[in-house]
This record gives structure tokens, C-alpha cells and sequence, in this order.
């Protein structure tokens, strides 16, 4: 018994410093430890700082856009009944699913300028989507759709109707409502699926490839560069912003975990 | 004014959908649920709506269309031209390969986590979800520190067609761990102990006491991780190295035909991919519902 625990043990920890845990320490080392602080000289690179505004800034509308989506389609599931309903939750999820790359091809299809179903009538109008910054926000948006709103869903039906009805009662009006009692309620849940859609965001790489055209200093994002800098076997600025990106991630992950308990404890 | 119906016994079906048809009348009596949108609340369903379709089902959409517009044989000969199905049949077996590992592993994983307690565990905890916090791409850069031309362990992978499968490994690892941790946890242990005291072996008792309440929460696990696998894309960047016929996966090949234009086979790749996902989606929807009624 005690032997199987161990072996277990063993076996586990093994395969996961294999995979994870010397692989990442390896890439740390390449940022650090290997005479030049890359990060440093990177960071000074103006094409860096570019490519690092823009995913911050589409990581931003993306959320934005998302937790907007998000906490009303929440409501709208959780608190109402109508045709369809149970067909949209499913196909809300679809985004999460899709390859990025597909995601990158289905985008360009619609709002492509020359092909595209609507793109040419934007084009037409002077607004280019694909190819400019509007484009990176489509695709970050889509691929981190669900997430605000699959936080939201659980905590609106575990907090129930009764303080709504109540504050009814009392004579709160619909807006008063959502202000004073729904969204204090599952402001933790909301801050979540944030935490959750930023990361995404920020670490999309397959369909912005397809979608920002990538021209550097304009609407490369900074995956890209890191991809860039890969090609150019520049490893230490590959590895520098592939570090940056990871650090962003690692703490999106700390953050959420720090939340997650509170949650349910809060429900409990 | 509408009644305060926290007594009407409808509410004890709350949960579930309990309107049979999609028709309502007016007069349906209102239950706890509202079964009828507000002014403000279709009009924010009407918004959300657009909203989803001008960024999702409608491009969605056009890819079906785009992939099907030259016709069915065009569709057929995209799909059996070599280099495409040897992409294809790269992708797939690489990502059944990685479910069945993360179905194993997944398990173990997820047993030590709830079962074991040692100090260092909650390092463990930090690497399962290190692939979701991390970029794809950096994912493939990471893995490529070890396992790459410089590898101090002399395995290189890069450019052959174990980097796809390795790269599946790294990026879905957390799935079935996931899945199967929270209903590990929750498993009374009781009937453990029960069975134990009648006779039964360890063995006896994890094969018929503890996988079977398990199996739903694989199942689940599997899929999203197969879905996952499938669908990759930045780490294959960095890892495969891109090589026609060895280590290029579908997601690679729709990338090449958007490279040179050709959007209708791209399109075609990209539904096949897109089918694979959406069967997945269902078939954990339906898993976990089932669950849900059990």
C-alpha cells in the first residue's frame, strides 16, 4: 500500500519535472542566466514595445467586449426562459473549441477586404478590419468568448432569485436592481472569468497570425514577435518575451487560484 | 404586478426546463422562472445575439460555405491530396495518442493530488496549469529548450513527428487532471472501505468501485483533451518544424493553403477540424449531463 503510494508519488513528480518543470526552468536560465540580460536589451527594442502595446490593448477590448457579453447573455440564460435558449448556450461554448487557426481563416472569410462577405462592404466604407487593429480585437475576442460568461453562470444560480425578489418587493426598480444586488453578487466570478479572458488574450497567437498581417511595429502582436525573433534566430529575444508572456500567464494563474476558494466559500 | 410566486410548486422544477413545447401563451401563469423576456431583457438578448453572430456563427458560417463552393469533389480531392491527409492522420493520431497518455497520467495525477499528502504538493498543483497559463507558442519554445537541437538530454524532436505529439502532451495536460480531480474528491470513501472489509483486493476495488464513478469525468476529460489536441497550433509552429509529409499537422497544412490563397481548401481542412470540435463540444455536453441526472 504504502510501496503503490510511493511509486505513485514518484512517477507523478517524475513526468511532470519532464515536461513542465525543467523545460520552463531551461527557459528562464536562456533569459537570465546566459551572460546578457535579454529582457532588458529586448524591452528597448521600439518593435517590442509596439508589439507589447498592441496585445495589451486588444487584451483590453477583449475584455471590455467580453465581460459586457458575458454578465448580460448570463442573465439572459440564467434568469429567463425563451426559444433557443438551450441551443445558444450551447454554441456560446463553440469559441473555446475552435482551432485558433480556424478561428484566423473564419474571421478573414467574413471581414477579409477583398473576399470577405462583410470586409468588402467595410472596405468600401475606408474601414479595414482585417489587416489593422480592429481585426486582432475580433480574433482575441472570439477565442476568449465564453470565458467571463461561464464564470458568471454557476455563482447566478447558486445566489438564487430571493434578494432580487425582495429588493422587487421593496420597490427596486429593474435597473436598481442590477446595480445594487445582481452585479455586487457575482463580482468575484466576473473578476475571474477577467482574470481568465486577459490571459487568453494576451497569449493568442494562431489567429492573429492570420488576421494582423504582422507588420512589424504596426500590428504585430507580441507573440508574433516572439516568433519573429524565433526565425531570426534571435533566441534570447524570442526567449525574453516568450518569458514576459509566460510571467503574465503564471500570474493571471496565482490570481485565479487566490479567487477560486473565496468562491466557494461565498457560496457556501 | 406580477405575483410573487415563491410558493408555486412549479419552482420545485426550477432547475429543470419544464416547458414542454416553445409556444407560450399569455396567460401561462408566471412561475419563479420567467418564461417571458422584458422589453429591456429581449432587446439585451436581441444585442447579444448580434453580437455572437457577426463575430462567430456568421464567419463560421462562411467557412462552411467557402469550403463546400467548388463543389463536393473539390471538397474530396482537398482532403485525400497526400500531403493533406498525411497532415491529417498526423494531427489525429498524435492527438488520440496524447488522450490516451493524458488518460492515464490524468488519473495518476489527479489520485496523488487528492489522496496523497506530502510537502511540495501544491508545486504540483502550479505545473498542472502551467499549459493553460502559458501562450501556445511559448508552450513550443519551452519544450523546445529541452527537447530541441540543443537538448541536454540528447532527445531532439524537432522537425520530426513525435514534436507534434509531445507538443499535444505539454498543452493538454491539464484536462483530464482537472476533470476527474473534483469528483475524486468527492467520492465517498466509505464504499471503499466497505468493500475492503468484504474481501475485495485494491485492485478489485479501484476496478470496480472507483473507475466506474470515475468513467464520466474521463470521458469528459478525454474528449476536451482530444478537441484541444486536435485543434493546436502554436506550439507545432516552434516544435514540428513544418515538414511536408513528416512532422506537418492539419493546422500547419490550413495555414500553408491561407498562405498561397487557395481559402477553399484551407476551408475544407479547417471544417474537418472544426466538425472534430463540435463533436467534442456535444459529446461532453451530453457526458456531463448525464452526470448532472445521476
Amino acid at each position: 500500500m504504502s510501496v503503490t503510494r510511493t511509486a505513485l508519488r514518484t512517477v507523478v513528480i517524475a513526468y511532470l519535472f519532464f515536461l513542465v518543470g525543467w523545460p520552463l526552468w531551461m527557459v528562464v536560465q536562456e533569459t537570465f542566466l546566459s551572460g546578457e540580460n535579454h529582457l532588458v536589451s529586448t524591452l528597448q527594442d521600439p518593435a517590442v514595445r509596439s508589439a507589447l502595446r498592441v496585445t495589451l490593448a486588444a487584451a483590453a477590448w477583449a475584455v471590455v467586449l467580453n465581460t459586457v457579453f458575458g454578465i448580460t447573455l448570463g442573465i439572459l440564460l440564467v434568469r429567463h426562459d425563451f426559444p433557443g435558449k438551450r441551443l445558444l448556450g450551447l454554441f456560446v461554448d463553440l469559441p473555446i473549441a475552435v482551432s485558433p487557426i480556424v478561428v484566423g481563416l473564419a474571421l478573414l472569410l467574413a471581414y477579409g477586404p477583398v473576399q470577405g462577405w462583410l470586409g468588402r462592404p467595410l472596405a468600401e466604407l475606408g474601414i479595414l478590419v482585417v489587416f489593422s487593429f480592429p481585426g486582432i480585437v475580433l480574433a482575441v475576442t472570439f477565442v476568449s468568448l465564453p470565458l467571463v460568461l461561464r464564470a458568471v453562470i454557476p455563482v447566478l444560480r447558486e445566489i438564487g432569485i430571493e434578494q432580487e425578489v425582495a429588493a422587487r418587493s421593496l420597490g427596486a426598480h429593474a435597473v436598481q436592481i442590477l446595480w445594487r444586488i445582481t452585479l455586487p453578487s457575482i463580482r468575484g466570478a466576473v473578476t475571474y472569468g477577467i482574470i481568465l479572458t486577459l490571459a487568453r488574450a494576451v497569449g493568442e497567437f494562431g489567429a492573429v497570425l492570420i488576421i494582423s498581417g504582422g507588420l512589424v511595429g504596426q500590428t504585430e502582436t507580441a507573440t508574433m514577435a516572439v516568433q519573429r525573433f524565433h526565425q531570426g534566430f534571435a533566441t534570447g529575444s524570442s526567449y525574453a518575451i516568450g518569458f514576459l508572456l509566460a510571467l503574465i500567464g503564471i500570474a493571471a494563474l496565482a490570481i485565479v487560484t487566490v479567487l477560486r476558494p473565496k468562491e466557494h466559500t461565498r457560496g457556501n | 404586478m406580477p405575483t410573487r410566486a415563491l410558493n408555486n410548486p412549479a419552482s420545485a422544477t426550477a432547475g429543470i426546463p419544464f416547458s414542454p413545447g416553445r409556444t407560450r401563451s399569455k396567460r401561462r401563469p408566471r412561475s419563479r422562472r420567467r418564461t417571458t423576456l422584458t422589453r429591456p431583457a429581449g432587446l439585451a438578448l436581441g444585442i447579444s445575439v448580434l453580437w455572437f453572430s457577426l463575430l462567430v456563427m456568421i464567419p463560421l458560417a462562411l467557412l462552411l460555405i467557402s469550403s463546400v463552393e467548388d463543389g463536393w469533389s473539390t471538397f474530396w480531392d482537398t482532403l485525400t491530396n497526400v500531403q493533406t491527409a498525411h497532415a491529417i492522420r498526423l494531427t489525429l493520431v498524435s492527438a488520440l495518442a496524447a488522450t490516451a497518455v493524458n488518460l492515464v497520467m490524468g488519473l495518476l495525477i489527479a489520485w496523488v493530488l487528492v489522496r496523497d499528502r506530502f510537502p511540495g504538493r501544491w508545486l504540483i498543483e502550479l505545473m498542472i496549469d502551467i499549459p493553460f497559463a502559458l501562450p501556445s507558442l511559448v508552450a513550443g519554445l519551452v519544450l523546445l529548450s529541452l527537447y530541441g537541437p540543443e537538448s541536454p538530454l540528447g532527445i531532439n524532436v524537432l522537425g520530426t513527428p513525435a514534436s507534434v505529439f509531445l507538443a499535444l502532451l505539454f498543452v493538454t495536460l491539464p484536462f483530464v487532471v482537472r476533470t476527474v480531480q473534483p469528483v475524486l474528491g468527492e467520492l465517498d470513501r466509505d464504499v471503499e472501505r466497505a468493500a475492503h472489509s468484504l474481501g475485495a483486493s485494491r485492485a478489485t476495488t479501484v476496478r470496480r468501485i472507483i473507475l466506474p464513478a470515475l468513467t464520466p469525468a474521463l470521458a469528459a476529460g478525454a474528449t476536451l483533451c482530444f478537441a484541444r489536441g486536435v485543434g493546436e497550433f502554436g506550439a507545432l509552429v516552434i516544435l514540428s518544424g513544418n515538414r511536408p509529409n513528416i512532422s506537418e499537422g492539419a493546422p500547419m497544412r490550413i495555414q500553408s493553403y491561407i498562405e498561397v490563397d487557395n481559402t477553399a481548401a484551407a476551408a475544407t481542412v479547417a471544417v474537418l477540424l472544426l466538425a472534430t470540435a463540435l463533436t467534442a463540444t456535444l459529446l461532453v455536453e451530453v457526458l456531463t449531463s448525464q452526470e448532472r441526472h445521476r
